[in-house]
């Protein structure tokens, strides 16, 4: 499996460290209440194709949001974290 | 009084020769890592040339001018070795890291598939030249390795990895002679 890094290029696998579904971008006001950050914190799917999460490259030290598919494995995009996308 | 001596990273292990690949430290006394402010990039790059010759440089790249350098080292940072920094207050975030770096310079015709066995790039000098650098792994250790010469390599690692770094490249370079 190989990841684009928008800084690198496409690297292997071994350089990059998956750390969650990326509706962690998506953070709840800070008045929305108990339940909608209970659903921020442990709510995910679990899809069987299309994702889209959060990868850290190690060696340049970016967050990337990276879109895969967990059927065929392919990587399809990858965007920096900073930019914002959710 | 406890008398303190001054040790270079790899101190005691370099230089090596191993058939065609030649290992030497680069000692790196004055260097800082520049992480510029967002919208700051231009301003930095324009008062680090101004002082030392060399901007900040481009992701992937290197730029020397004369005695000065500046390396791209990850996402919005640059190790810059010069004389002096300009004042970057406001602009950039600034940290000294001149003695925290072990470098070392591989020279030779068999440096290049020296890297090949530890490296998961494509260092060829067809895609990697010089002034290309990259941010990547020797073996399991993080690392930048920048192209210098045509038959010449910088590998960068924090200075605690010094011995690693000098034995993972003391056997890939062996069992590279060892096929020779
Ligand atoms: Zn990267």
């Amino acid at each position: 499996m190989r990841i684009t890094c928008p800084h690198c290029g496409e690297r292997d696998r071994r350089e990059f460290t998956y750390q969650g579904a990326s509706e962690i971008m998506a953070r709840p006001d800070a008045d929305a209440g108990v339940s909608a950050f209970a659903d921020y914190l442990h709510l995910r799917d679990n899809p069987a194709g299309d994702t889209r999460d959060m990868w850290y490259h190690d060696p340049c030290g970016a967050w990337i949001v990276v879109d895969r598919n967990t059927v065929t494995h392919a990587v399809t995009g990858s965007t920096l974290a900073r930019e914002g996308r959710t | 009084m406890v008398k303190l001596i001054a040790q270079t990273p790899c101190e005691g292990q370099l230089p090596m020769t191993i058939g065609d690949v030649t290992l030497t430290e680069v000692v790196i006394q004055t260097a800082w890592n520049v992480a510029p402010f967002a919208g700051k990039e231009a301003d930095v790059s324009k008062a680090l040339e101004a002082q030392s010759g060399v901007g900040f440089p481009a992701a992937n790249r290197m730029l020397t001018k004369a005695g000065s350098r500046s390396i791209w080292v990850g996402a919005g940072r640059a190790l810059v070795q010069c004389d002096g920094l300009p004042e970057l207050s406001g602009l950039a975030a600034v940290t000294e890291q001149g003695d925290a770096i072990a470098a070392v310079r591989l020279d030779g015709p068999a440096a290049e598939a020296t890297l090949a066995r530890l490296v998961p790039l494509d260092l060829r000098v067809s895609t990697f030249k010089r002034g290309h650098t990259a941010r990547s792994f020797v073996g399991h250790m993080a690392a930048s390795v920048t192209r210098v010469g045509a038959e010449a390599f910088e590998v960068m690692v924090m200075r605690s990895m010094a011995r690693t770094l000098v034995h993972e490249l003391e056997e890939a370079a062996k069992g590279l002679a060892a096929r020779a």
